[in-house]
């Protein structure tokens, strides 16, 4: 199961070079196009696990780290297997290691090392103030952290559900995105804002909200999503060491995966969207759990001849829409998959994107699963149907490559 | 055979207790010294700070607070502890050490009353005569800072009425002026260094001009033109200065009070020898914001300076249809918070109250709150005219009679250090540097088209890019849909 999960990124790069080279409008362009892709690698696989660093169009504004080592496979670097909250754990340590300033407030991160241990033993090693207990006042606390950002720290404030942080919704849009811009650039918020979200086994539905949509028009914000400990740890690393707000959806299934990933430090991109499985077929986009539902179909559709392209997106705010425009240029359908709900979702936002930037490409209309638009049922099977299965992706891939 | 009873069953709770490592609770008999003494030692809520083992899991303790705390950890009683002594008379418990602390028990079922009989007093040290009520010589300020003070304070006035007229002459769209409140402004600030971060509300313009922002970096903020400091983004009276340490106003109410505890939590982290200082309303303290911030300023013992400016008025809401306790400053008293209530309209009690919650705060590293009385003098904005919800005459009886600026030129003046022709001279050439600066102002160009998407993140992103590009596109085709004098 790991290693599917790591097949990453140097795919692209490759493809970006042989791009360019090609005219990217006519009808012509586009059958040239898909040759050079099916012949530059797109069926790579399996390669290096580092996402190197890609000078071109989007900025990068994480460290993409050893950008010129060559591609190496997993199986020779031996590297270490860790839970999902364990990377999470490391990436933080590591970056409160490398930097003084970096602090993490949230309920309960300090002895009790945070309701899903991805806290465990920092406040032990670095001091109760440095891994700040808060009481219950999501507002003041992602205030605080703002405060502190402002004036020289780099918070990562933790909401225990992500759902809390609509108790935090004033601070994060009105001074998070906004205190940077209306100052003039004077003042700047590398806050960190992270937590669990997404529905899981039968938490009620004030714990189970799928809510990225809600902070997606905030101005100034970057949202990332998490799926496996490889780019758990990477994205950790990386939105710490951005100086925008970023915020960070990890989801409360995900956090016992276990991968092996590398010993040696790396750092991700935040906006770069992750080649999960190269294909021909049909371009399906997702992110967080809903990953594991597709690669979970997609095993079903490769049984039945389809070649399915899957994208874990990665980047909720922005789109890598440069990741994404290619592979629709490579197979001119459009599958998206998402947890968040059908209204005003992520999915929704990224039909419009697409529709907009590559609408010429599509052989067909861009088809869209999302969760139901109810709160989340307690009843497990009732649960299990407002999010999109495994089947649902099935008979879609197949009613859009009829 | 009561007695070995007893111990028994004492035995048996006490292993229960310890097994299942239950929080347990104190016992003070007071009948038995010695009991007392085994008991006091094992438990913790000492003011000194003794290492805890972990699993009594309630203790905390901030290795950089210096100050004593008092841990609410009981623990389990050791095996040490004479059982015998326990069991010879029935404890009788006086008080308890419960979560939190000792508490005394009372038979008398009394609710506290929600208000006293007597409000908590003002602290005022020249009247309004401007005459001295304290000794002289226990006064710690300087002719030049006094001198600068009461400059300060009358420019304030005067900026306050010439930005006022351009705004209702249609030069700026919105203004807000601080008239009563030069005192809190401009003596708070002379209280503070500069290295202190300002948090502000709004209505403390007053604070950036102490610390040396010029009249023409006010007006440029006001019409938002290239050289404002925000890079016209805000609306008038909305502004900020990172090198004078004055975080740029935002208009969201309250918002600023948990900001100002983080900053001052981040001072506590890096050990800085200064303070925060954050300022909002009584309107602003009615926000769940200022609840959780001033609370948790007290937890974490971090040294910033809550100052609220009781005017009275929250646009039209009078104090009293917005609370109903003895003001701002009992509510200290509620989250542990060392307080003062301060007479507002006098500019030496805010001087040395400020002066003296600095030094606690710094080096007891504890929050402070300020409340200080004082009267909204003005309209809420140039969006208001407080006339239609309070009578003309009350504001006229504070505007004239509990002047601050009169107050304390009357008594600048008794020392010889400020005149009739000084002050004179002083608001004309204030009149005439402000005409200079708002015509200035006016014409200078609009920021660029750039200006609108940068900053939003550190680095333009691709999307804001092919926005800015295709806005620009459109203006260039239809240059005369659009002003002049903002450079695409």
């Amino acid at each position: 199961m790991a290693s599917i999960f790591q097949g990453v990124g140097a795919a692209t790069s490759l493809d970006t070079k042989k791009f360019q080279l090609s005219s990217l409008r006519s009808v012509t362009g586009r059958k040239a196009s898909c040759v050079v892709m099916r012949s530059g690698g797109a069926k790579m696989d399996g390669g290096s696990n580092q996402i190197s660093g890609r000078a071109d169009q989007l900025v990068t504004n994480a460290v993409a780290t050893k950008a010129d080592t060559p591609a190496a496979s997993t199986a020779s670097k031996p590297g270490h297997e860790l839970l999902l909250f364990e990377a999470l754990r490391e990436g933080l340590e590591e970056e409160m290691e490398r930097d003084a300033r970096v602090c993490v407030m949230g309920e309960d991160v300090g002895h009790y090392g945070g309701s899903y241990k991805v806290t465990k033993g920092l406040a032990e090693k670095y001091g109760d103030l440095r891994v700040l207990d808060t009481p219950i006042a999501e507002n003041s606390f992602t205030g605080m952290g703002i405060g502190a950002a402002m004036t020289g720290l780099r918070p990562i404030i933790e909401g225990m559900n992500m759902g809390f942080l609509l108790l935090a919704f004033n601070q994060i849009s009105n001074n998070c995105g906004m205190l940077h811009y209306t100052s003039g650039g004077q003042f700047k918020i590398p806050v960190v804002i992270r937590g669990p979200g997404g529905v899981g086994r039968q938490l009620g539905a004030e714990h189970s909200q799928r809510l990225e949509s809600y902070f997606q028009s905030i101005p100034g914000i970057q949202m990332v999503a998490c799926s496996t400990p490889y780019n758990a740890k990477g994205l950790m690393k990386a939105a710490i060491r951005s100086d925008n707000p970023v915020i960070l959806f990890e989801h409360v299934l995900l956090y016992n995966l276990k991968e092996r990933i590398p010993d040696e430090e790396y750092v991700l991109n935040l906006e770069e969207a992750e080649m999960v499985r190269p294909g021909e077929h049909v371009t399906i986009l997702t992110y967080s759990r809903m990953r594991y539902h597709v690669m979970q179909a997609a095993k079903t559709l490769v049984n039945k001849g389809y070649d399915p392209e899957v994208i874990d997106i990665r980047s909720l705010k922005p789109f890598d829409l440069y990741t994404i425009g290619n592979s629709i240029k490579k197979t001119h359908r459009v599958l998206i998959v998402e947890e968040c709900m059908r209204t005003g979702g992520i999915g929704a936002s990224l039909t419009a994107a697409i529709t907009e930037n590559f609408h010429d490409y599509l052989d067909a209309p861009i088809m869209c699963l999302s969760s139901q638009d109810v709160p989340t049922p307690y009843a497990g099977t009732l649960e299990e149907w407002t999010v999109v299965q495994p089947p649902q992706i099935v008979a879609a891939v197949e009613q859009l490559c009829r | 055979m009561a007695t070995f009873f007893l111990s028994k069953s004492h035995k048996l709770i006490m292993h229960n207790l310890k097994s299942t490592k239950l929080l347990t609770f104190g016992v003070t008999n007071h009948t038995s010294s010695v009991a007392n003494s085994l008991l006091s030692s094992h438990f913790l809520h000492t003011r000194s700070r003794p290492p805890l083992p972990n699993d009594a899991g309630f203790s905390r303790c901030f290795a950089t607070v210096s100050s004593g705390r008092r841990s609410h950890t009981a623990v389990s009683f050791s095996d040490d502890v004479d059982q015998d002594q326990l069991s010879t008379e029935a404890p009788l418990q006086q008080e308890l050490n419960f979560p939190g602390g000792k508490v005394k028990f009372t038979p008398n079922k009394l609710f506290t009353s929600g208000s006293s009989a007597e409000r908590t007093q003002c602290y005022r040290v020249l009247n309004e005569n401007g005459q001295l009520l304290i000794d002289s010589d226990s006064l710690k300020i300087s002719k030049e800072v006094a001198v600068k003070m009461y400059r300060d304070m009358v420019t304030l006035q005067v900026m306050d009425t010439i930005f006022y007229e351009a705004q209702r002459q249609g030069r700026i769209s919105f203004y807000l002026t601080t008239i009563g409140e030069e005192a809190i402004n401009i003596a708070s600030a002379a209280a503070l260094s500069h290295n202190d971060f300002v948090f502000p509300q709004y209505r403390e313009p007053g604070v950036l001009l102490w610390r040396g922002f010029t009249l023409q970096e006010f007006a440029n903020q006001l019409f938002g033109n290239k050289y404002d400091q925000g890079k016209g983004r805000q609306m008038p009276i909305h502004y900020g200065s990172k090198k004078l340490n004055y975080i740029t106003v935002s208009s969201t109410v309250a918002t600023q009070i948990p900001h100002a505890v983080g900053a001052a939590y981040s001072l506590k982290m890096e050990k800085q020898d200064a303070c925060t200082i954050t300022y909002f309303g009584d309107g602003g303290s009615s926000t769940g914001d200022f609840h959780a911030g001033l609370n948790f300023s007290a937890v974490m013992e971090a040294p910033v300076i809550f100052f609220c400016r009781n005017n009275g008025w929250a646009i039209s809401t009078p104090i009293t249809d917005q609370l109903r306790s003895d003001g701002i400053v009992v509510r200290g008293k509620a989250y542990g918070i060392p307080s003062i209530r301060v007479d507002g309209n006098d500019a030496l009690a805010i001087y040395s109250a400020v002066y003296e919650a600095r030094k606690l705060a710094i080096e007891k590293q504890t929050p402070v709150l300020i409340e200080a009385l004082t009267y909204r003098a003005g309209h809420h904005s140039t969006s208001d005219d407080s006339t239609k919800y309070r009578p003309a005459d009350e504001i006229e009886w504070w505007r004239d009679g509990q002047n601050p600026v009169k107050r304390f030129r009357t008594w600048v003046e008794n020392n010889g250090w400020w005149n009739d022709q000084v002050e004179s001279e002083h608001r004309s050439n204030i009149r005439k540097q402000l005409s200079q600066a708002i015509q200035a102002a006016e014409r200078v160009e609009k920021p660029p088209v750039a200006d609108m998407f940068n900053d939003v993140y550190d680095v333009l992103p691709k999307n804001l890019n092919e926005q800015e590009v295709s806005l620009r596109e459109h203006v260039k085709k239809h240059p005369q849909e659009y002003p002049s004098n903002v450079a695409v």
